[in-house]
């Protein structure tokens, strides 16, 4: 093979690995990508039902309620708004009322969402990201809150 | 005392790494030898520092000196001796010191053992060392100082993170840390090249066993991380996608490419400036990943939400470093003289595709972690990336690479015969095609890609296999012949060949998960769920007291057909000074596979929430990983022989006579 052609060979393969990823990150960016929501935004976005997306808040005093075969239901508030979250299967540890967590799954109804994971913290401590910045949002956070936990 | 002694240590130590940077690298520029020679002496002198440093702090911990408020912070007086050592590093002060410790630790070896480099190189390289020293001790004192003080001292400390009171501390981030760290001295290098100008064959020599070791630590700091999540978090998986994950990933993918592609340097002195870049990449990754995990800019199941000025204070370090060597990188790299193009169908040509689908499997994870972070910063959006994405991106890119690698394995260098080796590796393929339509027929109706998966990873032991057969057979010579030969070939073929094997039985796990069995249920005492092929039979629940927590446990005992083969005793611990429960996840390991089990509340009925896993094959993940470090280590022992018999060759015959 002559110089020329081992280097149209080189620059080829390149070109075509680069290609196949670069197509691959665009085509999983399109599908695979998951939403954070807070309960007011749902509301404001109209966000329709069938959405997958994770919703983040404080679960809500007195709202826990657990019934046969592991199923709970709790209510996600931001302060101004809650959305209803079903869930099958064991808490995280850390999951208390008026604690923050994040809830993923699917909005079934306005104000209903079916959870297929809720996210486990680290510390006790700790409130998600998120979960702070929506409620500095909406104007229910005390300064002196933040957490700190490490790996 | 001590403490402040420690703390002093660490100024001194600040002072000795600026000196030990500044001088030898004018001593380069200036040609001036006397300079040149401070670097070895300043990079030992910093390492003496640090460590005294390092053993103020375990000191502190050791006698739970509760007037450090790093101590208050992360320690208590009833924790076990294990906890009080591996405390030290189990906060965000203490284990940022024992980063500084090892990259000091690498310096000191680097200037113990590097003494036969040319001296530009080996001063440049200590300087660059140094240098990132000085960066991150003063980060130590500057925003995370572990020496600070508290008056009045308390009585007690607040206790260890529960979820860290595990062996899996003391092992995981030292580990994790060298690996990280250890790819300072590839860094360094790439730097030092860079400044001196030079580059060729020999500095292949000199960065791989580096390099090498920085991956093996790596590796198994990696494998160490992800069985313990798998056992600690009681969550039954083993890899989570998590940024704090892929923060780990990224460099051991980057550092992957860089162990092949500086085997294609030192044999045909090619590809020169891409493992310059690949080794300042390799260390870039690493640090970014400490300021993924320090910083708390990312959200993860790891929750870091630690003080914003110390993430600005790292982003600081990383532009400086990264930004400053990838600038150095485009003035200087165009001066490196380069190699010759290849053919395609070669040994080189092989790693170039290896090098390129590890180059494309790290940008798309780079990706997917850090495109969350960049959306959120510009349109506020908050999204997560997970799991899918990676399935979707990560898993293609390395399916490929596992095909070609056994045949990259057997071609020679310069002009490959890809036919022959086809022809030579016919009998291996052939067997791992069989294995897979043996799993598909077995399975039928079950997983799609498992199967395949199996057989990719059989196709790399057997091409190992295959690869190493014939090295030793060559051309039909008797057996006793061709075993002797096996053991006397190189380490580093040894090493290599290991190594594959390990990525291909680490392929076999993962593919296996897919035939894992879970059940989540509620239990009363006396009930019986089967899992899989075993019958788990609630016996009962109580209530039990370790040396500092109290556990709320339940006893499940396995039964396989009718013999019962061992008992599981999952919990809920609550330890001293900390009011949340963490969960204890229980194993029975059963061969290669797992049954595993972790229990949740009790409900109003009196029911006990578990889950319960079977895990088939699981154990082949970790063990994949041990092999694949444990060939990386016969590596590096080869290379150690080649670099003195390098050495040897130069001094004059008459010692060589004698």
């Amino acid at each position: 093979m002559t110089r020329k052609g081992r280097r149209l060979a080189m620059i080829g393969a390149v070109a075509v690995v680069l290609g196949i990823a670069a197509s691959l990150v665009l085509f999983a960016m399109r599908d695979s990508i998951v939403f954070f929501y807070g309960p007011t935004e749902i509301t404001q976005k109209n966000i329709a039902p069938g959405t997958r997306f994770r919703v983040g808040g404080l679960v809500e005093n007195g709202s826990v309620v657990k019934s046969a075969g592991q199923n709970v239901s709790f209510s996600v508030t931001d302060g101004n708004q809650t959305v209803k979250v079903a869930y099958r299967g064991q808490l995280p540890d850390l999951f208390r009322e008026g604690q923050g967590v994040v809830a993923e799954g699917v909005l079934t109804a306005p104000g209903q969402f079916k959870a297929d994971s809720v996210l486990a913290k680290h510390d006790e401590n700790y409130m998600p990201k998120e979960v702070a910045d929506t409620l500095k949002k909406q104007g229910h956070w005390q300064e002196g809150q933040k957490g700190e936990a490490k790996k | 005392m001590i403490v402040e002694l420690g703390h002093y240590a660490l100024v001194l130590a600040l002072a000795i790494a600026f000196i030990g940077t500044v001088l030898p690298l004018w001593g380069v520029k200036t040609h001036d030898a006397a300079l040149m020679r401070m670097a070895p002496s300043a990079s030992l002198v910093l390492f003496g520092l640090v460590a005294l440093s390092y053993v103020a702090l375990t000191k502190a911990y050791l006698d739970s000196d509760f007037s450090v408020l790093n101590v208050i912070e992360n320690s208590h007086s009833a924790k076990p001796l294990m906890y009080r050592i591996s405390g030290v590093w189990s906060n965000h002060e203490g284990s940022m010191l024992l980063w500084v410790l090892i990259l000091a630790l690498f310096s000191g070896l680097l200037a113990w053992f590097g003494r036969g480099m040319p001296q530009r190189l080996f001063a440049a390289v200590l300087a660059v060392q140094s240098s990132i020293a000085a960066a991150f001790i003063l980060f130590l004192l500057a925003a995370s100082n572990p020496f600070t003080r508290v008056t009045p001292a308390p009585m007690e400390g607040r206790g260890l993170n529960p979820l860290l009171q595990d062996p899996g501390l003391a092992i995981h981030p030292p580990l994790l840390y060298v690996g990280y760290v250890g790819c300072s001295v590839a860094f360094s290098f790439a730097i030092g090249a860079l400044i001196t100008g030079r580059i060729d064959a020999a500095w292949a020599r000199f960065v791989r066993p580096w390099t090498l070791i920085a991956w093996c630590f790596l590796t198994l700091g990696i494998a160490m991380g992800s069985y313990w999540a798998y056992y600690e978090l009681g969550w039954g998986g083993w890899w989570f996608w998590d940024p704090v994950e892929n923060a780990s990933l990224m460099p051991w993918l980057v550092a992957t490419a860089l162990i092949h592609s500086t085997v294609v340097m030192e044999k045909r002195d090619s590809l020169k400036v891409w493992t310059v870049l690949l080794s300042i990449l390799t260390f870039s990754l690493s640090l970014v990943g400490t300021f993924l995990v320090r910083s708390g800019v990312l959200t993860s199941v790891h929750a870091f939400a630690v003080d914003p000025e110390r993430g600005l204070f790292i982003l600081g370090i990383l532009i400086v470093f990264i930004g400053g060597s990838l600038t150095l990188f485009a003035w200087r790299a165009p001066l490196l003289k380069q190699g010759g193009i290849f053919a395609p169908v070669s040994r080189e040509g092989a790693l170039v595709l290896n090098n390129l689908f590890l180059a494309a499997a790290t940008a798309a994870v780079f990706i997917g972690t850090l495109y969350p972070l960049a959306l959120e910063a510009l349109t506020g959006a908050k999204i997560s990336v997970g799991a899918p994405f990676f399935d979707a991106t990560f898993l293609p890119l390395m399916l490929p690479l596992a095909f070609i690698l056994p045949f990259g394995q057997a071609l020679a260098w310069k002009r490959g015969d890809l036919l022959g080796v086809a022809q030579r590796l016919a009998t291996a393929l052939g067997l791992s095609v069989v294995i897979t339509m043996i799993v598909y027929a077995a399975t039928w109706g079950g997983p799609v890609l498992a199967p395949l998966g199996i057989g990719l990873g059989f196709w790399l032991i057997f091409g190992s296999i295959a690869d190493i057969m014939m090295r030793a057979k060559g051309n039909g010579v008797a057996f006793t012949v061709a075993i002797k030969r096996a053991v006397g070939l190189p380490l580093s073929i040894w090493g290599s060949t290991l190594a594959h094997m390990g990525v291909g039985v680490s392929m076999i796990g993962v593919a296996c998960t897919a035939w894992g069995i879970e059940k989540i249920v509620e239990m009363k005492p006396g009930e019986t769920v089967q899992v899989g092929r075993f019958d788990v039979k609630l016996e009962g629940a109580g209530l039990r007291n370790g040396p500092d927590y109290r556990e709320n446990f339940a006893r499940f005992i396995v039964i396989d057909g009718d013999r019962v083969v061992g008992a599981l005793e999952p919990g809920k611990r609550v330890f001293t000074g900390r009011t949340m429960p963490t969960s204890e996840a229980a194993l029975l390991t059963r061969g290669l596979g797992q049954v595993y089990a972790s229990v949740g509340d009790v409900n109003p009925q009196g029911q006990i929430a578990a889950r319960l896993y079977w895990k088939p094959w699981v154990l082949f993940i970790w063990i994949g990983a041990v092999i694949m470090a444990l060939g990386g280590f016969f590596s590096v022992l080869d290379r150690r022989a080649r670099i003195a018999a390098a050495v040897r060759a130069r001094l004059p015959r008459v010692v060589a006579a004698e």
